[in-house]
Order: structure tokens, then sequence, then C-alpha cells
């Protein structure tokens, strides 16, 4: 069940090559063209939506692009993000080092398995947005409490993809490494880990994902900090092109994020995949 | 000619074996069977009882086939004498030791090639011996070595998704050669190769086999690979298999492959071992 | 798991979690956490008042409302992108932004257009739920057999019936699975989204509780959400099973 999420966030080098294999007409243009296009026809949009205007609320793209430079100019972009991502990063290395090891116990020993699955089944499904308002309220809006909340949405989804990724690391390889005399600690090591790296690397960016949901969800309520304070404060005063603005940088950065993440798993933990025939 | 073997009975080399090609008669007993397979019985959680007391003795230095028609546990006996599956009743010993386990002296091949997809042709080819804790350099002078004789040279520092099936599993092949077993087990090694490929394939493992004097055991459900490449024959019958005939086979191998394919003798066994399996199949 | 001969279920664990609940509740290690029988003591006095139910309504209404549109928009859209390659490539870029975006930062832009009643938070459960239930009709269509398309066009299939009768039936395991996890989210989607709103529903419960430092009052709304949630996680998953036990002969 987590598989289909995962596949969206990393298409794999193969499907690309058949898709345009299958579909000549896609092949006649670049897909980078075609991805520029697509923005550009969006920020059209966008620019023409906010002139008509659909909403006095949604200013056009252009008016949101001058806030963002005066944002960023000031500094005051900046220094949110300083509030926002640390505890963020400080969460999701927590969550990435706690969580894997977690799944990967699961996957490795039945009775972690039993003990451990179904509790982090239910935290998946469970709404844990709304564990925020009790942590804000007892222990206030402080570094710790961000860290958990970061902690408590990015943990299940990537202790769940490992240990999904560690049951079901092929069976062959594991039966190949047993006929060749490899022992257990060697069988994990050498191919259990890295049979299990992509589905765990998934894992951690839909964790990054749910992570960056979390800090933000923790600065819009109650006392508003960082990012959160941008949004709500232009929000109160009607200044909605700082607002938005604010609002497509948190995305930007978090997509950026995630991408980053799929690239040093590429470049440093996939090297079959950095090389094509 | 059919023949069913007793317990202990044994094979001898088939370049001493003096009996003419196509005879069924089983060969008399001598003391240096590499593998001998004694009373072997599996049966599944399930109830499916795959093997029902097989004893069988593998002659060394031959290439011996399991040929029977699919389903019939051929691949679970060859994964007993590996050491991967435990016998539900018998035992197996490999230079008169028992089997408990995989062993240095026996190597596979397996069916679905079993590469890594993380590791270059090179990694893949030396990892029998990355397991056993020898020292780089040393491990991939071995497996150059190897992937050169199974004809890879060039291919070293390529990934497993870069190469075609036929090529993949002669990595699978080197591996398996790599770590100097006495006794190189292959499961279906050809049956995701495409037909072309195969028998390619199989030209070449007649070379190897010739250059390597190892004892080769063999899995095929295709009457004429097992006959192309085997020195002997072990005839599974359906499941609870049991053997059903063993045949020796003494083609000549040297000389030009395809001579082989016309040969009289080969299209006669191929024949003979159809028309006593096809009264199997519905 | 086996213990001593016997089968263990899977789920008994819960029953472990739920006793170190109720421990670490008694123990008075935290006030965050009152004890799992004074929580559902609790959630029995809960269920008998109005505000609840009427908060119960209005989740359900925007869940099923904004669930609804997301189905409905979102598994069209994704199959015309697997069958159409040049919108596939125009919309996937933006599908695999939203699919990993703080979706909590947007909220904030619908409740300035859409003010703070249940549309924003119908919107809210749309914005979470979409993007899964697209990405993935669009991985059914795209792994539709080619001779099973091709079959269509030989027995002369127009293109309503090939759409209805080939692409929908042959990629429904993979919709099925989008419209379970859109759904998930959609729980996520309507919690993130009232209590943002946090003037209806659940959000102004938790408001009023949390203010008040009711934690008991919290536990027991937490335990009917999670309860909700693993309901619609377990039932569409066991409807998944039956169409992929019939789908398992496509391949």
């Amino acid at each position: 069940m987590i598989g289909t999420g995962m596949n969206s966030l990393s298409t794999p080098p193969a499907t690309v090559a058949r898709a345009a294999r299958f579909r000549p007409l896609a092949a006649l243009v670049h897909p980078l063209t075609l991805r520029a296009v697509s923005f550009a026809i969006a920020l059209l949009a966008w620019e023409i939506a906010g002139r008509w205007p659909v909403s006095p609320s949604f200013p056009p793209f252009s008016e949101t692009a001058t806030a963002f430079v005066a944002l960023l100019s000031d500094g005051s972009l900046l220094r949110a993000f300083g509030v926002t991502l640390t505890p963020l990063a400080i969460g999701l290395a927590v969550s990435g080092a706690v969580g894997v090891g977690i799944g990967v116990a699961m996957g490795l020993d039945e009775r972690v398995e039993w003990f451990g699955v179904p509790i982090f089944i239910v935290l998946q499904a469970a709404p844990l947005a709304a564990l925020v308002p009790i942590l804000v309220m007892a222990y206030g809006i402080g570094l710790l409490t961000k860290v958990s909340i970061v902690c408590i949405m990015a943990m299940p989804v990537i202790v769940l993809n490992s240990f999904k990724a560690v049951r079901h690391a092929p069976r062959s390889l594991i039966e190949m490494g047993t006929s060749f005399l490899g022992t257990r600690a060697q069988i994990i090591r050498k191919i259990i880990l890295p049979a299990a790296t992509p589905v765990i690397f998934a894992g951690l960016r839909l964790g990054a994902a749910a992570g960056f949901v979390g800090a933000v969800l923790a600065e819009l309520l109650v006392t508003p900090t960082g990012i959160g304070d941008i949004i709500t404060y232009n929000q109160s005063i009607a200044d909605y092109p700082k607002m938005y603005a604010a609002i497509a940088a948190i995305i930007m950065v978090s997509v950026g994020f995630i991408e980053i993440l799929g690239f040093v798993e590429q470049r440093f933990l996939r090297p079959e995949t950095r090389r094509t025939a | 000619m059919i023949t069913t073997l007793p317990a202990g009975s044994a094979g001898m080399p088939p370049s001493a074996h003096p009996g003419r090609f196509g005879d069924g008669i089983p060969a008399a007993a001598a003391p240096d069977g590499i593998v001998e397979v004694r009373g072997i019985s599996k049966t599944y959680g399930g109830g499916v009882e795959a093997l029902n007391n097989i004893s069988l003795t593998f002659p060394e230095g031959a290439l011996t086939s399991l040929l029977g028609p699919s389903g019939c546990g051929k691949t679970t006996l060859l994964k007993i004498i590996a050491g991967l599956v435990a016998p539900t009743a018998g035992e197996i010993l490999v230079k008169g030791r028992r089997v408990t386990g995989p062993g240095p002296e026996r190597s596979f091949v397996f069916q679905d090639f079993a590469l890594m997809p993380w590791a270059t042709v090179l990694r893949n080819a030396a990892f029998g011996l990355e397991l056993r804790g020898v020292a780089r350099s040393e491990r991939e002078a071995v497996a150059e070595r190897y992937i050169e004789a199974v004809g890879l040279k060039g291919f070293e520092h390529k990934y497993p998704h870069e190469l075609s099936g036929g090529m993949r599993q002669r990595v699978g092949l080197a591996r398996a050669l790599a770590v100097n077993a006495d006794v190189v087990m292959m499961d279906e090694p050809f049956s995701a190769v495409d037909e072309q490929t195969r028998r390619r394939f199989q030209e070449d493992l007649l070379r190897l086999v010739a250059q390597e004097r190892k004892t080769f055991l063999f899995v095929t459900h295709s009457i004429e690979e097992a006959v192309y490449v085997s020195n002997r024959i072990v005839l599974l019958s359906r499941r609870p298999s049991r053997v059903q005939r063993i045949i020796e086979i003494d083609l000549p191998r040297d000389g030009d492959p395809d001579r082989i394919r016309r040969h009289p003798d080969y299209l006669d066994t191929v024949e003979d071992i159809w028309q006593g399996l096809r009264h199997y199949v519905e | 798991m086996l213990i001593g001969g016997y089968r263990i279920p899977a789920m008994a664990s819960l029953v472990v979690w739920a006793i170190v609940w109720e421990i670490v509740g008694r123990a008075d290690l935290t006030l965050l956490i009152p004890p799992l029988s004074a929580t559902l003591v609790r959630l029995a006095e809960i269920a008998g008042t109005e505000s609840f139910w009427e908060a119960v309504g209005i989740t359900a209404r925007t869940f099923a409302a904004g669930s609804a549109v997301a189905i409905l928009v979102g598994v069209p859209v994704g199959i015309l992108m697997g069958r159409v390659p040049l919108l596939d490539r125009l919309l996937l870029p933006w599908v695999n932004v939203f699919i990993s975006a703080p979706l909590s930062a947007l909220v904030p832009v619908i409740m300035a257009i859409f003010g703070f009643g249940e549309t924003t938070i119908v919107l809210t459960v749309v914005l979470f739920a979409i993007w899964i239930v697209i990405l993935d009709a669009r991985a059914g269509t795209q792994s539709i057999s080619p001779s099973l398309v091709e079959m269509a066009r030989v027995y002369g299939a127009s293109r309503w019936q090939a759409f209805s009768k080939i692409y929908v039936l042959s990629a429904l395991p993979e919709i099925l699975t989008g419209i379970r996890l859109g759904l998930l989210r959609a729980v996520k989607g309507v919690i993130i989204g009232q209590l943002l709103v946090s003037v209806v529903g659940f959000g102004r419960l938790f408001e009023i509780y949390s203010s008040n430092f009711l934690m008991e009052h919290m536990w027991a709304m937490l335990i009917v959400l999670f309860g909700l949630a693993f309901l619609i996680d377990t039932l569409l998953g066991a409807i998944e099973r039956r169409v992929d036990y019939f789908a398992g002969s496509r391949n």
C-alpha cells in the first residue's frame, strides 16, 4: 500500500524509457522542454486569474514574485526558514535514523515484527496531526515540540517502508548468499540492505514530505513562528502577495529537499542507475 | 528400458564407460560417486509429496542431467543436494561427507540468475569469494579469469541490467566456477534465455565442462538440451518423483557442435525419451 | 508469531500497547497522557453530547464530499494522463510537486479565498486526496497490456467502449489502491483542515479541549479518529484484495 505512493516519488528510468518507446509523439518533444512549457502555462494561468481577479485575496503571479524578492532581500524569509528548518532537519535526522533502525529490525526479526508492525500500521493510517494541539498546549512551541511533531508525522511511513523493504528482499538473492556460504551478518550487510535501499529511500522521501506538513502545521497553529508567522501575519494584514510568496517558498524548499534526497540516493547508493547502457 | 536403481548403486565416469550410447543399463557400482543421494523424500508443509525415496549416485567429472516434466521436483532435489532445502527423509553425501547445509565443495547456478543489480559483473562474479573473505585483488583476478572463460571479457564493469539474459546467466556461471567447487549445480540455467542464445550457451557449456573437469549437475525440462549437454540423464517421473530411468550418453563432443544435433544417436535418444514420457503428458 | 507452538494473531500486540498506555497513564509520568481506562470512560461520556455528534456530522459530510470530488475528478484525469502522452508530460510535474508538498501550507490560501466554512474543509480534503488517486489511476492505465488494447481495436471497439470496458476495468486494482490511499490522505486532510479552520467540527472541540487542558477529552477524540481511519483502511483493503483476486489472472 506504500508501494504506489513510493513509485510516484521515484519514477524509475526504465519506466521513462518504456513510455518513450510506446509513444512516438511524446518522444519527439524533449521532456525537459515540455516540463518548462508546463510550468510556464501554469504561471501564465495564475497571472491571468490574479488579474481578472478570481478573488480579492488571490494576487497575480507577478505581484507574488515581487513580494518574494522583497521578502528575500530584507532577510525575513531567510530568518524564518532558519526557524522552520532547524527543527525539521533535526526531526528528520532523528526519525530517519531511528525509523530505519526500527523498520529493519522488524524486517529481520519476527518477534519485533509482531510487536511493532500493528502499532505503526495504526499510526500510519491515523490522522496524527490531531496530536499537534496536544503537544503545543503541553510544551509550548519550542524546538523540542517541533522536533517531536516532525518525528511523529515522519516516523510511521519511514518505519513501515524500511520493514517492507527488508521483508521483501529478493529470496533468490538471499538463497544465493546462503549457497555461497555467506554468514547471516554478511547476507544482511551485502544483500538485504543494498536490496532494500530503494524502498527505504522512498520511505525517507515520503517521511520528509510528512515532516514538512507537520512542521508547517505546528507553526500555523496556536503561536505562529518561522515561515508560519510570515504566512499568518501577512494574511491578517491582507498583504496577500507576501503570504503567497512565503507559501510558494516553503513548497519549493520541500519539493527541492525531496529531490535532493533522491539525487543523493542515486549518486551514492545506487551505482547501477548512474550509467545507461 | 526402464531401470530402477537400488540405493547405493553408482555410475562410472562416462569417459571410462564402454556402454553403447542410449543404453539404459544400470551402471556397475563404483566407489567414486562424488554425490550420493540416499533415500531422499520431501513432503512440503501442505502435504504435497515432491520426492519419494530417491537414491542416486552422481559420477565424478561428468555432467548429469535431471530431466522430468514441469513440477516433478527436480529443482527440489537439486536444492536438497545444495543444502538449501532440508529433506523430509534420507541423506546426501558429498565426497563421503553428510550434507547439512551449503558447503565450499558445491556451487550453484540459479534459474533466475540471482545477480545483485547494484553490483558490477566483476563484483557479482567475485561475490562467492568475497563472502569467503578472499582479498579484493585476489578475488577479482580469479573472477576476471572466469569472466573471460565464459566469454564476457570487456563487460567486467557493466551492471546486470545492461546485459542480455544470456549474458547475465554467463555471469552466474562465472560466479559458480570462480569459487572452485568440485560440484557445480545448475538449476534450469537456460530456461529464461531465448532459443538462439540457449544453443550458443549450450555449446559454450560443453567447452567449459571439458576444460574445468568438475562434476556438473544440471536440471532441465528440455529433452533436447539434456541429450545435447549430458554424459548421463536421470529421468524423473511426475510427482511424487521417483527415478524412472538412467541413460548414459556417449556422443562425440569434440568437433563441430552442429554435428551433434544431426547425429543419428542424438536424434534417436531424444525420440526414445519422448516415447517414454509422452504417456505422462495428457 | 509462534509462542510455545501457538500462533499469536498479528494484531494482538495492540493489546500489549494498550496495557503500556494504561501503565504510563497511571504512573502519572506526564500530564499529557491520561490512563486509557479514564479516556474510554470519558469517550462514553462525550459520545452522548450533541457537540460531538455535530462534529462527527461535519467531518463525515466534508470527508464524503471531498473524497467524492477527488475520486470523480482524479480517476478520469489519471486515466487520460495514462493514455495521452502530451497531457501526461504537462500535468505530471505538477502532480509530483503536490504529492510531496507540505499541503498544510496551502490551507491558508483556501481559507483566504473561501473563508472559514465547510467549503474550505471540503477543498482541503480534495487537495490532500486527489494526487495519489491521479497517480495510481495513471499507473494502472499504463500497465494495461498492449495486446488487450490491440484486441479492442481489432474487434472494433469504439473510444467509449474501449474506455469503459477496457481501460477502467483493467486499471481497477491500481485505481482502488489509489482510492484507498487517497481516502487515508483525506482523513488527514479533514483533520488538518478542521484544526486550521478551528471554528467548526472537531477543530472547535480540539480548540476548547486544548485550551482547557482536557487531556482525557482530547485522547477520547483521537481514539475515535484513529478508529475511523483504521476502519476505512481495513474496509477498502478488503475490497481491493477481492478485486486483486480476479485481476490476478490479468498477467
